[in-house]
């Protein structure tokens, strides 16, 4: 459900840079996501067309890396892939640990396009 | 090459007799926050509180965990020692914000209409609504959700999420996110531990430590009372903090707040 008002955070930072380099279309918009951020990646994915129909970004490709859960055990320094809802170290079974990823919710990087004025011949257009 | 014109775009980048070439995009890398517009308004809502010297305490659960009994109960504790201000997230209504008036605290009311959680920008407005001379502890009610408001950043000192008997004692392993934010559980309902009979605090406190998460697990009753001085010493304590943070900062500009362990060691 908030995953519509983090697209429009999203678009209005895109929308930003987008000025900012004078671009007129945005291309691909890369986004990393853990899966502690509380986001739903396909949601988001559903819902940034709703949001950027209208803007420079409604031909904009959003894709998603996903980020793993890893933590580093405070007592006995193992670093572990764990569960989300499972913060435990794998090599000695303990809870305190220190989340090293999997919270993050970042905009990566975006591909910016300026349009070229350059007209064809009539008969190009066909 | 476009198959409207032939130009060498694609059909796509066609716009208006102009072609884009795709040779002239550009990646930038960002590496920004996704909410980074919220995180900057939490941290200047941050700003106003610290320096006004008031502990924000944003509160969370699922509806009807007993949010707003747990602020009337505590506002009625906290009367002649600290002045307390509530800041009310409610769908569709004023019941809350009433409530909060009737126990003797101001409340401000933020209609959230069908959102599902605060913001920052709707707590700033707010904030300028209360007037902060004179307050110690600002409560914020969010919205009755344990999924949205965990990913917003409100300006608050401390998360209070609130788990009742009635709900299950697994709730931590199913909401990981909102858990793992939590500062402080509150086991609330804590009269109809019995009737409820399944319910275990121990194993509510266990999933929470399954999170990585060192928080303090107080079980309290709003009604009966049980438990409320533990949660009164609790804020007490958080409110000692923030002040002594609200001194020193204005003697070391990079003073840092304590946060967790540091605090009730």
């Amino acid at each position: 459900m908030h995953e519509l008002a983090i697209c429009e955070s999203v678009l209005r930072q895109v929308l930003a840079l987008a000025e900012r380099h004078k671009a007129n279309r945005v291309g691909r918009i890369c986004l990393t996501i853990g899966p502690l951020a509380g986001v739903e990646p396909h949601l988001l994915l559903n819902a940034f067309p709703l949001v950027a129909a209208g803007t420079l970004c409604d031909r904009a490709q959003v894709e998603i890396e996903a980020a793993s859960v890893r933590v580093e055990c405070e007592i006995c320094g193992a670093s572990s892939v764990t569960k989300p809802n499972r913060l435990l170290c794998a090599t000695c079974g303990n809870w305190r640990v220190a989340l090293v990823s999997g919270d993050e919710m970042l905009l990566r990087s975006v591909e910016l396009f300026e349009t070229t004025p350059q007209q064809y011949g009539s008969d190009a257009y066909v | 090459m476009c198959e409207i014109c032939g130009c060498p775009g694609d059909k796509d980048a066609h716009v208006a007799g102009q072609i884009l070439r795709a040779d002239n995009g550009k990646q930038i890398e960002v590496l920004h926050a996704l909410l980074h517009e919220n995180d900057h308004q939490a941290e200047h809502n941050r700003a106003h509180f610290d320096a006004a010297g008031i502990l924000v305490v944003n509160l969370m659960s699922s509806p009807g965990a007993g949010k707003t009994s747990l602020l009337e109960a505590t506002i009625r504790e906290l009367s002649g020692r600290l002045t307390v201000a509530v800041i009310e997230g409610d769908l569709e209504t004023e019941n809350d914000a009433r409530r909060i008036r009737e126990a003797g605290a101001k409340a401000v009311q933020i209609t959230t209409g069908n959102a599902c959680h605060l913001d920052a920008a709707m707590v700033h407005a707010a904030l300028h609504l209360l007037n902060l001379r004179g307050l110690d502890i600002v409560f914020i009610e969010n919205v009755g959700n344990l999924v949205c408001p965990a990913a917003f950043d409100l300006g608050q000192h401390c998360n209070v999420v609130l788990l009742s008997v009635t709900e299950g004692d697994d709730k931590p392993e199913k909401y990981p996110v909102m858990f793992r934010k939590a500062d402080l559980l509150v086991i609330s309902k804590l009269d109809l531990l019995e009737a409820v009979g399944d319910f275990e605090p121990d194993r509510a406190a266990a999933h929470l430590h399954y999170l990585a998460n060192p928080a303090p697990v107080l079980e309290i009753s709003a009604r009966n009372g049980a438990g409320m001085a533990s949660w009164i010493d609790w804020l007490v304590k958080e409110h000692e903090v923030c002040q002594h943070f609200f001194y020193d900062s204005m003697v070391h500009s990079d003073a840092n707040y304590p946060h967790g362990s540091q605090v009730h060691a």
